[in-house]
This record gives structure tokens, sequence and C-alpha cells, in this order.
């Protein structure tokens, strides 16, 4: 039995802003990619997805070809002794972590939602809360096995050029099919951590400073509705996995879901002040050190399953940009004015300072500085005029935008932002390409 | 993992039709479990890669066959002893495999007819009987199969497939009449749609499509509770309670 292509209306990214016609084929088992890719060309060019939690078009492929990765999703080894784990590419974290945890090991890192694929961790570079400590994910991936549409397979690791171009790649130097990788030791499946809170931007900056060396994990919420004197302020939340806590992996299903989408008037900028200055009072409320499970803590948002449907059927837009260390102070404070002033306040705002290890990948994101990342409904013209002068901010600060969150940079941006992009250019497959890649590369 | 090989299996399991998307989702939550697994299919790099995810998953031994399960019936109870035998015993056996073909392809080929009809019948009650015979022996254990909501209707869009998997749901249960002295079960699972690769030519989203996951929960847990005749999800037997109501005259005019 071999595995087609379907015709499908209905794929989306995370943002759900982009609804557009793919021919999609789930594969199941590895012996089926070559056939599935023998077909792409460059005029008819195909690309895989995994869990398709990127929020913009990187993971989008309007009237061409989707291979949905998530059908392989099998262990291939996992060594107790070394933490060295090797799982098929459509594995996700959720998966691999119900492994892992009782046995007192842990991903590397991880972002703030566990549904991510493997393949899709590597080629968006992901970062998480513990990036000053630990880098990004491609830092611990010792190999991974990729196609090329040429019908050639290889197995590449660090120091092979292809696979420094495949980390961060945005999936656009192959198909991943397995990733190795180094866990972690993990003491209990407990942090131990604590909330800080800051009264504007300054003060997060002094107090990221101070927390960074003494913690794991760390990172903000920011309340982009209120300027003035507490134009940033925030809660700052910093933690360390728990000394002496059980080893209890989470629950894999979500607690609740978002049946439907939201009507446009659930988020408008009443409830979103209200949302975030609820969040403010409850979180400054939880004063002193506290203990709680990895689960609530790394993954808050996944309790609900399909809360992206809370923005209403026309979607949201996701906004991640960094911004170097001498320029970041001043460009977050002017990020922060503009978004105040434009009275779109973002409903999720967070800030986190990068360490400075050196990036894996050609594209990786992350570099060291602070990344700022926002949400906003789509509201149409007012949401793209918004992100625009954000753009501008961000380029006259020498930052760039995360991939993984963009569904409409300019090539312009881009390019300035990811100085060694041509040199990428080089290791793209040409039987593969998205949306995004086609904007940003023109 | 050096332990492991002392470890006793919680469960000494067959599954025949490993490779498909409900056996494997069955077959990892046993591995989670710590059973004893043998897989059966035709395809060997397959099993393999399938046998290493149940292993790092847990499973304290895993055992594959190569096997053509429609060619290989007659030979079901010689083989079924053999897979005892590799396992150190049997608890549970799930005959999962099946052939969909096309009701069109059925009516004018008699070759796909014969063909629904032995993978989705014929064959499978020789597995079935072949497991049950060595079952009633120790007294112990169970006989899963995978039937389906087709067979509670005859319906012109695939009364092949339906009446097949309609006549294996009724051997299940007149095994389990016959094992009930024994304490051996017999059961029938019917599953509604499933949202596999299998289906994906068709519109699916809405609340009457399962994931392999969930019917693989109900499967597993068919092993040790419940009737003869388990729909997956339940809610499927309102349904074919329902459909299968209706009068002819009225059905006749649908084009289900
Ligand atoms: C709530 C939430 C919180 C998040 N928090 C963070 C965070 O803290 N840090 C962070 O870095 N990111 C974060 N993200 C973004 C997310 O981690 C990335 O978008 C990630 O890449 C998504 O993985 P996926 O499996 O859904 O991949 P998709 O979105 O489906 O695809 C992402 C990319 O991977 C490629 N790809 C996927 N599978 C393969 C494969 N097998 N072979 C080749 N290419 C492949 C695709 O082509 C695409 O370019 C968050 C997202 C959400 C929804």
């Amino acid at each position: 039995m071999s595995t087609r292509f379907h015709p499908s209306d209905t794929l989306a990214s995370w943002g759900r802003v982009v609804k557009a016609r793919h021919l999609v084929a789930r594969p199941r088992f590895p012996d089926e990619i070559g056939e599935l890719i023998s077909g792409f060309s460059p005029d008819a060019p195909g690309l895989a997805v995994g869990l398709r939690r990127s929020y913009g078009d990187s993971n989008l492929n309007p009237e061409g070809h989707i291979i949905d990765m998530t059908g392989l999703d099998r262990m291939i080894s996992f060594d107790r002794e070394t933490g060295l784990i090797c799982a098929e590419a459509g594995v996700s974290f959720s998966q691999a972590l119900q492994l892992l945890a009782p046995a007192g090991w842990f991903l590397p890192t991880s972002p703030g939602t566990r549904f991510v694929t493997m393949g899709g961790a590597v080629a968006n570079d992901i970062h998480g809360k513990n990036h000053h400590a630990a880098g990004t994910f491609g830092a611990s991936v010792t190999r991974l096995k990729l196609w090329r549409t040429d019908g050639v397979a290889q197995e590449v690791g660090p120091g092979d050029p292809l696979f420094h171009a495949t980390v961060g790649g945005l999936g656009l130097t192959g198909i991943i099919e397995w990733v190795e990788f180094r866990a972690v030791r993990i003491p209990s499946t407990e942090v131990e951590g604590e909330d800080t809170p800051f009264e504007n931007v300054s003060e997060y900056f002094d107090i990221a400073a101070e927390k960074k060396d003494r913690y794991e994990h760390t990172m903000a919420w920011v309340d982009c509705a209120t300027g003035g004197s507490h134009l940033g302020r925030g809660i700052l939340s910093s933690a360390n996995w728990y000394q002496h806590g059980g080893l209890t992996a989470h629950r894999e299903e979500p607690r609740r879901k978002m049946p439907i989408d939201a009507p446009s008037f659930a988020i408008n900028s009443l409830t979103v002040r209200a949302f975030n200055s609820i969040r403010h009072e409850l979180k400054t409320m939880r004063a002193g050190p506290y203990r709680q499970h990895y689960e609530p803590f790394l993954y808050p948002l996944d309790a609900i399953g399909g809360w992206n449907r809370l923005y209403g059927a026309r979607g949201f837009y996701q906004y991640q940009c960094v911004l170097p260390p001498d320029t970041a102070r001043d460009g977050v404070v002017e990020l922060l004015k503009t978004i105040v002033a434009s009275g779109q306040g973002s409903t999720l705002a967070v800030l986190k300072d990068f360490g400075p290890n050196p990036p894996v990948g050609l594209m990786s994101f992350p570099r060291e500085g602070t990344t700022l990342a926002l949400d906003f409904r789509n509201q149409g013209e007012a949401t793209l005029k918004l992100m625009a002068d954000l753009d501008q901010i961000v380029a006259s600060a020498g930052g760039r935008l995360y991939p993984a969150k963009d569904g409409r940079i300019s090539a312009a941006l881009f390019q300035s932002g990811f100085p060694k992009w041509q040199e990428f250019r080089e290791h793209v497959d040409p039987g593969l390409s998205s949306a995004f890649w086609r904007r940003v590369s023109a | 993992m050096t332990g492991s090989l002392a470890k006793t299996p919680s469960n000494r399991v067959v599954i025949l039709g490993a490779l498909s998307a409900i056996a494997m989702a069955t077959a990892r939550i046993y591995a989670a479990e710590g059973a004893a697994l043998m897989l059966v299919a035709r395809n060997a790099d397959r099993l393999k890669g399938l046998a290493d995810d149940l292993r790092t998953r847990g499973a304290v031994q895993v055992e594959t066959a190569v096997v053509d399960l429609e060619a290989a019936a007659a030979d079901a109870p010689a083989l079924m002893a053999v897979w005892k035998t590799r396992l150190g015993g049997l608890d549970h056996v799930h005959v999962i495999y099946g052939y969909l073909g096309t009701q069109e392809k059925a009516t004018s080929d008699p070759a796909e007819l014969a063909r629904i009809t032995s993978s989705n019948y014929s064959t499978a009650v020789q597995w079935c009987e072949a497991a049950a015979n060595i079952m009633r022996a120790q007294k112990r254990g169970s006989v899963i199969a995978i039937s389906s909501v087709a067979g509670d209707r005859g319906r012109q869009s695939n009364y092949a497939y339906g009446a097949a998997k309609g006549g294996l749901a009724l051997y299940m249960q007149g095994l389990a009449h016959s094992l009930a002295p024994t304490g051996v079960r017999a059961v029938a699972v019917k599953p509604g749609f499933v949202d596999t690769p299998m289906t994906d030519g068709l519109k699916k989203g809405g609340p009457l499509w399962a994931s392999p996951e969930k019917i693989g929960k109900i499967v597993r847990r068919a092993a040790d509770k419940g009737g003869p005749v388990q729909y997956a999800p339940g809610i499927w037997r309102m349904i074919m309670l329902v459909i299968r109501t209706v009068p002819s005259f009225v059905f006749h005019k649908t084009k289900l």
C-alpha cells in the first residue's frame, strides 16, 4: 500500500491566518519517504512539516505538496545509562518526555509547548527558558538522517556543513527521517522557582542579569497595555530543578479544549488589559519560592488544547525578535511604547535574555541579547501596520525576527537579520520550498 | 538495559497485523506495561522499526515473525504454538489485520471479492480458533478480533467488507459463548471511523472520527473487560442501533 497525496483545504499553521490548499501525504514508515519525494522539483516543490506549531508561513507550501511527518513517530533507541536517544522525526517532545522523565532524563531544552516534533525542533533550532544555560536544541543533536529530493539519504552530524545548514534550516535542506540527541539528567520532575515583579523595562534588565547565573530557567511576562512609568512592568519567573522530588511524566491529554473559534468580541483591548492585569495580580501574590511539576511550569498553554482558536476565525500573528545586548534596553522600550500607543496590546508578551552560546545552525534564530515575543489578534491593516513599525525598530537595533513565528516580513529585513542566508542558500534542496522561503529569498 | 532480560513480562501477547495504525497503538500500551510481544506482519523492515520502538517504550521482550497471514492461515495451530513457546506463554491474541478493498472492484473482480472475504473473515477465524484452542486448554487468556460497524448492516457502498467483518463478529460472539465455562474471553471490537492514512481520501473531522490511539485503548481494555461485542468508541452502539432499525424502504433511498 503506497501513501498518496490528498488535497486538503484545512491545513493551517498555528496562527491560522493563511488558509490555503495543499496536497498532503501522511507516511507512517521511513521507507515511504523516497517515493513521496521523487516527484518534487523546482517547479513543483514540496515541504515536510511536523505538528504545525509554527505560527506563520514557514510550514506552508500553498498549492504544493506537504509531507506530514507525524506518522513517523517511533522511538529508535534510548540508552538509560548515557541519555543518548534516537527518535523518528515525527516523535513529539510530549511523547519523548513520557519516556525520558520517569527514567530521570529530560529534553536538553524545550519550547513553551510540548507539541512539537523532533523534525520541527531541529528545523527551527528551538530555544527554551534555559537558553542561557543549555543553548538551543541543535546543540544537543549528535546525528540526524536527511533525505534529499534527488533520492540520496545521508547521516550528518556536527562538523558536516549540511548538518549546520539543516539545524535552523526551516525544512529546506531535506526531509529529516530521525534525530539522535543527548538528553540531560534531572534530579526530579519538579522545579523550584520564584516570581520577581519588576515595575519597568529597566528593572527587568537588572533583575534578569542577576538571576541568570543562579537559575537554569528564566523568562518574564510583560504587560503590554500600560505605559508611562510602568512601561514594561511584569514578572520574571526563574527556576531550577528541585533536588528531592519524584520522577513522574505529565498527563498526555490536555485538561480542557477549545471546541470552537472564539467570537471576535472575546478578545478586544479591554479584555487583553484585564487579562494582563489579572495575571499581574495573581503572579505577584505568589510571593516566595514555590515548587511545581514541570508541566504547568514549562507548558502553561498546553493545558488548553487548541488555545489558538481563542483568537477567532481570522487567526493571529506572533511577533518575536531578538535584539543584541548593546541595543536591547532602548530597543525594548521603543517596541513597548509603540505597542502601548497602538492600543493593540498583545495578550501574551514574553521577555527573555539569550546567552552567548555560539549558534549551531547557519540560520539559528537565537543570538546573544534579549528576545521579545508577542501575540496580535489579526485585525487586518492595523495589525500589519503596527508590525511594520516594530520591524523598523528591530532593523535599526540590528536585530532579527524568528521565522517560526513569522508570516509577513520583507526579504530585506530577513536578509539583514540573517547575514549567512546566502551561504545557507547553497544548501537548500531545489525540490523543497515554503511560502516563507519564496518571500524572503526573493 | 541488561536488567530487563530478567524481568517477567506483565502479559504475553501476539498481535497479527502488527503494522496497522490500530495495532501499533495497542502494542504501545502493552509495551508501556512491560509486556512480551510477538509482532506478526509481512514487512520485515517495518517490523524491525516497530520492535525497536516497543522495546524502547518498555516491552520486556519483542519477537517478530514475517508471515502472510492470509496465505498461512492453514498453519495457524502450528504457528500459534510456536509463538507461544517463543513468548514463554500466551495471554492475549489480537487479530487486527484486514483488507478494506473497494466494493466497486469486488463487484466485477472475483479475486478482489475473494481477498476481502478471506482477509476479513475466513482466514481471520482460523487464527482466532487456533488461539482459542490453546487458551481453552490453559483455561486462561483472551482472543480479540477487530470487526467493524460496517458489519451491522449491509450497505451498497461496502457490503463485501461489511459482510466479512459482520461474520467475524458473529464468530467471536459464538466463540465467547463456547469459551464461557473456561473463563477465556473472546471479543469483537467494532470501530467506527478511524483517522488513519488508509482513510485519508475521505472528508474527516467531526466528533465521529477517532484516533488510532483512542481505538487502541479500547482494544487493550477489551482483553480484560467487557462483553463479546464492543463498539469503539461506545457511541457507535447507539448509532448502529438506529441504522439497523431504519426500514429498507427508507434505507434504500439513501446512498450510504
Ligand atoms: C505555544 C507555543 C510556544 C512556543 N514556544 C517556543 C519557544 O519557547 N521557543 C521556540 O524556539 N519556539 C517556540 N514555539 C515555536 C515552535 O517550537 C516551533 O515552531 C517548532 O518548530 C514547531 O515544531 P513543529 O513540529 O510543529 O513543526 P512545524 O511547525 O510543522 O514545522 C516547522 C518547520 O520544521 C520543518 N520540518 C518539520 N518536520 C520536518 C522534517 N521531518 N524534516 C524536515 N523539516 C521539517 C518544516 O518544514 C518547518 O519549516 C512555540 C510554539 C507554540 C505554539
